[in-house]
């Protein structure tokens, strides 16, 4: 007789324990500005920033604790891990641009480990592959039924920023996916 | 998954990401206080909806947030072509050849 295929039961709670395949970790707190300027700002910018400023699509700069992350062909999002006051370093620049604080309006959560891939691709429909999104690569996009921002820092570990009060629903999604990701 | 060419990413991405933006190429009127009731209907409320090529503004909202134009076939959703927003709009005839062309070498 064929096997019958039978799910596994698994309780409520087993997307919130640990997983053998993906690690979640929520960022310690950090800077974040949204920005949008044209192109001749960028010079001005980039130096006042102490970052490139990146011009082509789903690429980002790092320097240090600063990362500018390339979400349109106008807009960024630079993120200081160091909680630096980027407002004040914008505004040197004397370029004309529009900058808004934006720190406390996202928080992060850092993917990592082997699964890191599959439990992001749980609920966003992106090509997460290294030869398509290698590491550096970002892109804003969207994860089950929410925008977050992805960005891979290491072959086997992403950041992905999201609004403050979206965070649960994606910290949960990100559990259920990881919780999958060792199957 | 439907998969939609960004013009401004330069890559195809899931449908989930865009978000329609209606008829593409209206131009509004430049003496806009001055024109009829009905004429300004017509510019505001009046479209087509034809079977078959339509050209549409999109935008790529969950991603780069671009408005941009593509010519879509309300039939088959088969997207033929995108393009940025303020090009040209594309010749229709050039563009049911190539499909043509494509479906004979198929």
């Amino acid at each position: 007789m064929a096997d019958l295929a039978t799910a596994t039961r698994k309780s409520a709670l087993t997307a919130r324990g640990g997983f053998s395949e993906v690690v979640l970790t929520p960022a310690p707190a950090a800077s974040r500005l949204s920005l949008r300027a044209g192109a001749d700002a960028l010079p001005g910018l980039s130096a006042a920033l102490g970052v490139t400023l990146p011009t082509r699509a789903k690429t980002s700069a790092s320097k240090g604790k600063r990362h500018a992350l390339w979400l349109g062909p106008d807009e960024w999002l630079v993120i200081d891990e160091g909680e630096a006051d980027l407002m004040a370093a914008a505004a040197k620049s004397g370029a004309l641009h529009s900058a808004v604080d934006v720190s406390h309006r996202n928080v992060a959560v850092v993917v990592s480990g082997p699964g890191a891939e599959v439990a992001i691709n749980s609920g966003c429909p992106q090509d997460l592959s290294l030869a398509i999104f290698p590491v550096g690569a970002c892109s804003r996009t969207i994860f089950g039924k929410v925008e977050i921002v992805l960005l891979r820092i290491a072959e086997d570990t992403f950041r992905v920023e999201c609004w403050r009060s979206f965070s649960p629903y994606v910290f949960g999604m990100l559990s259920e996916g990881a919780a999958d990701a060792g199957h | 998954m439907l998969l939609i060419y960004c013009p401004y990413c330069e890559e195809e991405r899931s449908e989930l990401e865009f978000r329609n933006a209606g008829d593409a190429h209206i131009v509004r009127p430049t003496n806009i206080a001055e024109i009829s009731d009905e004429e300004f209907e017509e510019f505001f409320f009046l479209r087509q909806n034809p079977k078959g090529l339509i050209f549409e503004r999109w935008r790529h909202i969950h991603g780069c947030g671009r408005f941009f134009n593509a010519a879509r076939d309300t039939v088959s959703d088969r997207f033929y072509t995108t393009y940025k927003a303020g090009e040209p709009k594309p010749d229709v005839a050039a563009i049911l050849k190539g499909e043509q062309d494509k479906g004979a070498a198929r």
